[in-house]
């Protein structure tokens, strides 16, 4: 097995160039500053976070192995803490990525159908892409927000009491609504 | 020109700390002279924003430039009552201020057509809040004389949805940071550990362990670096206080946060926050912003030597990081995974070093407790259970949202008196209290008292406040699972009883919500089996797992079991499910008088297990219906029956 290139499970390397560079490295490097000598591991889910938006919406091997080494840690500790927590994307993600809550509260107030009803209407299935690459449709865990149930979250936006025509409505709306994926951008304002 | 209220706030602060030295203390009053103008108050917590509280916004400013009008627009948080949001309040000068409910966009017009006119009529009130010396509206009650709000008790809430969260001087002039400055000019850190231990103050995310004697042992520890950690990783389905309270009154918490710090010795606080909660996120780092400015947290704060900063950290989507080995963990850049205690973390936490770790709701007890004594806490409750809780209600029920009650409420006054009890007359059958990892409490249990030990003598617990209430036609089972379901996704894996003892668990609720045709190998046997297993294997996991999460994780099941026993052994004995909602376990017939044979469910039906040809009475095919019950919708002649 000495020197057999190991691949990860999810993507192949294809050796691409990739940097932190101007205010991203900036803000980087002060997140790193935040954590005492030495434990700069620490800073590893805040960079998942910025190299995630930063690079393309998912995190490849490529990224995970260039976060590594500007941690100065093993690609394997980057791997599995990337492979744990639900929001690192292992594969291309649209550019609204629809989180609907399916957890107890909601599913007593009919989250069940409301993730059904985005199924059909974009006709994809829980954890797709559109064709057009606008939309991701995810069912997730409790979102917080039972006293509105059922609820979605589409990047960072809530939606409450939600029904088939109010899907119907800010669905259109997003597909509309011409922003720039740059402008949804939030990891880096928040980490 | 006089000057704006911003210096003034920080004037009083600055004569406020020196006052603790030489007795004389400011008053509010001299220092908060700016001139009364006409404000707008718009709820805008994510429960507000996802009702629509943008467009109200917009709407109020088109109003206000097209009439002219020189207003003050303020953006605040949740005050509880998530189901009337929109929440607008106006307060004209000289007039006390009024709250209206459900203000839609399409709303602002006429209602602010009518205040200007000093009218409060037709329009749907809440109430006014009552100040001293200003001129009341006639004919509108109180606020907090609503029902909603009447048997509450808020401390942590006391300023949620009231103040500006993003206004440091708002909450100074409610008499914010007063006890942050008092414990940094007058008291030890032994003082401030003694008032909270007497307090009675147990943790509110969960354990209940004693606030005080969390903060005594991180104190004793000795050492060069020490830690403060704030938990708002509020995963708990059910539970959304934490996100209210940051989104409300950042200030609260970071004041909490900084009096505990100063306590145990700790220089560096963390907050832990869910990714999930981008306006928390955004408020607090606000938040910290201005109490850096204002030279309430960083180096040196307030010449009195002591440094502390506070820095956020947001986790990535996984419901054990609010465990707190897990947090610690997740902190340090690793897998979110529990680790055995002991060593506690007080001991050896955060990098090895002494940390204590308390929820958002307990930090922000703790300014109320300093500024009023311990004994005006200790008085608070029940015998055993000090303050007041705050707990989230949802599900089948009206006015869902927050209420912050004192200890030894009854679970009855919550869910009938101030959350209004079960819409569309369904009758009650139980409300799941603290989410995954407590129980259910039904009718019968309904009077108890709330506090940390009355629940846990019925089966349930505490845990984070949340309250699911479920009405009438909930299938317990179902309910059962979807917990389970939760559970065993988020099980971090780490230790097996709780990785492959969830998996199971879900599995034989599966099997018994499961259509009885379908079955394979063994399947059938297993079913039977199902409720003995359920009870043996919840015991075994309760038992052997490592953290708190999967020793909590059987409560669902156990507790459904306990009180609806009889539900299950329907599913499994005569295979019905007594609510309808196991759709699988459904049975529809088609009633040959009525059925006029027009195809129409015949067409619909995704397993083609209707059966007929056209004008002529249909069948279906038992074996092939799924129980989906789209027949019985598209059905115009009321000729299919559920059985």
């Amino acid at each position: 097995m000495l020197g057999k290139k190991i691949n990860h499970r999810l993507h192949e390397k294809q050796n691409i160039e990739i940097c932190f560079s101007g205010a991203v490295l900036e803000k980087v490097n002060k997140i790193v500053s935040h954590y005492p000598e030495g434990k700069q591991k620490s800073a590893l889910l805040p960079l998942l976070h910025i190299a995630q938006e930063e690079f393309g919406g998912s995190l490849t091997v490529d990224i995970m192995d260039y976060v590594a080494s500007f941690l100065k840690i093993q690609p394997i500790e980057v791997y599995e803490v990337a492979t744990f927590y639900s929001q690192y994307y292992h594969s291309k993600v649209g550019k609204y990525v629809i989180e609907v809550c399916h957890t107890g509260p909601c599913a007593i107030c009919g989250g069940e159908d409301i993730a059904a009803y985005i199924e059909e209407k974009l006709k994809i299935k829980n954890g797709e892409t559109t064709t057009d690459g606008l939309f991701t449709l995810k069912t997730v865990e409790c979102l917080g927000a039972c006293g509105y149930a059922p609820v979605m979250q589409i990047n960072t936006e809530f939606y409450e009491f939600l029904t088939n025509e109010k899907i119907d409505q800010i669905i259109e709306g997003l597909k509309a609504k011409t922003d720039k994926p740059e402008n949804l951008k939030w990891a880096e304002k928040y980490c | 020109m006089k000057p704006k209220s911003k210096i003034l706030a920080k004037d009083y602060l600055d004569k406020l700390s020196t006052g603790f030295e030489s007795s004389v203390m400011p008053k509010i009053e001299d220092y908060n002279t700016e001139k009364k103008k006409t404000i707008i108050y718009i709820g805008a917590g994510t429960c507000g924003l996802g009702a629509g509280a943008g467009k109200t916004k917009v709407a109020v400013e088109n109003y206000l430039s097209e009439k002219n009008i020189d207003a003050k627009i303020i953006e605040v948080g949740c005050i509880g009552y998530c189901t009337a949001e929109p929440i607008v309040d106006i307060e004209l000068p000289e007039k006390n201020r009024i709250s209206f409910s459900k203000v839609t966009s399409d709303k602002v017009d006429a209602l602010l057509d009518s205040v200007f006119a000093g009218k409060s009529e037709g329009h749907a009130i809440l109430g006014q809040f009552e100040v001293d010396g200003i001129k009341p509206w006639t004919k509108v009650p109180k606020i907090f004389d609503h029902p909603f709000f009447v048997k509450q008790k808020r401390i942590v809430l006391q300023n949620c949805g009231i103040i500006d969260p993003v206004s440091i001087d708002e909450y100074i002039f409610k008499g914010g940071y007063k006890s942050l400055i008092q414990v940094l000019k007058k008291q030890s850190s032994d003082e401030v550990i003694s008032t909270i231990e007497k307090s009675g103050l147990r943790g509110r995310g969960g354990g209940g362990f004693s606030t005080g004697m969390k903060w005594r042992l991180a104190y004793k520890t000795p050492s060069d670096q020490k830690y403060m950690i704030c938990n708002a990783d509020e995963g708990d389905p059910g539970a959304f206080m934490d996100r209210a309270v940051i989104e409300g009154d950042p200030h609260r918490l970071l004041e909490g946060l900084a009096i505990g710090s100063y306590a145990v010795g700790a220089s560096v606080a963390y907050i832990y926050i869910r990714a999930e909660y981008p306006l928390a996120i955004k408020r607090l780092k606000i938040a910290i912003q201005q109490a850096e400015d204002y030279g309430l947290l960083g180096h040196n704060i307030l010449n009195t030597g002591f440094d502390l900063k506070i820095k956020i950290k947001m986790g990535a989507g996984a419901f054990v990081c609010g465990e707190e080995t897990a947090l610690m963990h997740s902190i340090e850049g690793y897998r979110g995974m529990p680790s055995p205690r002991p060593p506690f973390p007080t001991e050896s936490g955060l990098f090895g070093k002494p940390s204590v770790i308390n929820n958002v709701e307990t930090y922000s007890n703790v300014p109320s407790i300093i500024q009023n004594g311990w004994e005006w806490y200790n008085a608070i409750g029940t015998e055993r259970s000090k303050g007041t809780k705050v707990f989230a209600l949802s599900g089948n029920v009206k006015n869902t949202g927050l209420v912050e009650i004192p200890m030894g409420t009854t679970v009855r006054e919550i869910i009938f008196d101030i959350a209004g009890g079960i819409p569309n007359k369904k009758k009650f059958k139980a409300v799941q209290i603290g989410g995954p990892s407590g129980g259910c409490i039904t009718e019968e249990n309904l009077d108890i008292q709330i506090d940390y030990q009355n629940l846990i003598a019925v089966g349930a617990m505490m845990g984070s406040g949340g309250l699911v209430v479920m009405d009438e036609d909930t299938c317990m089972v179902d309910i059962a699972k979807f917990f389970m379901d939760f559970i065993q996704r988020e099980s971090c894996g780490k230790c097996i009883p709780c990785r492959e003892g969830t998996k199971r668990m879900l599995e034989i609720l599966q099997n018994i919500t499961a259509k009885p045709h379908n079955y394979q190998g063994n399947q059938a046997l297993e079913r039977f089996r199902g409720v003995m297993q359920l009870e043996k294997l919840g015991h075994i996991i309760q038992e052997t797992s490592l953290c708190g999460l999967g020793q909590s994780a059987p409560n669902p099941v156990l507790s459904t079991l306990r009180y609806f026993r009889h539900e299950y052994e329907a599913h499994i004995f005569e295979r019905v499910c007594p609510a309808n909602k196991c759709t699988e376990l459904r049975k529809f017939k088609i009633l040959i008088d009525k059925c006029t044979g027009c195809t129409v469910c015949s067409k619909k039906c995704p397993t083609n297990a209707i059966i007929g040809s056209k004008k002529t009475p249909h069948f279906i095919v038992d074996d092939k219906c799924i129980g989906c019950g789209s027949c019985q919708e598209v059905c115009k002649f009321e000729a299919i029956e559920l059985i």
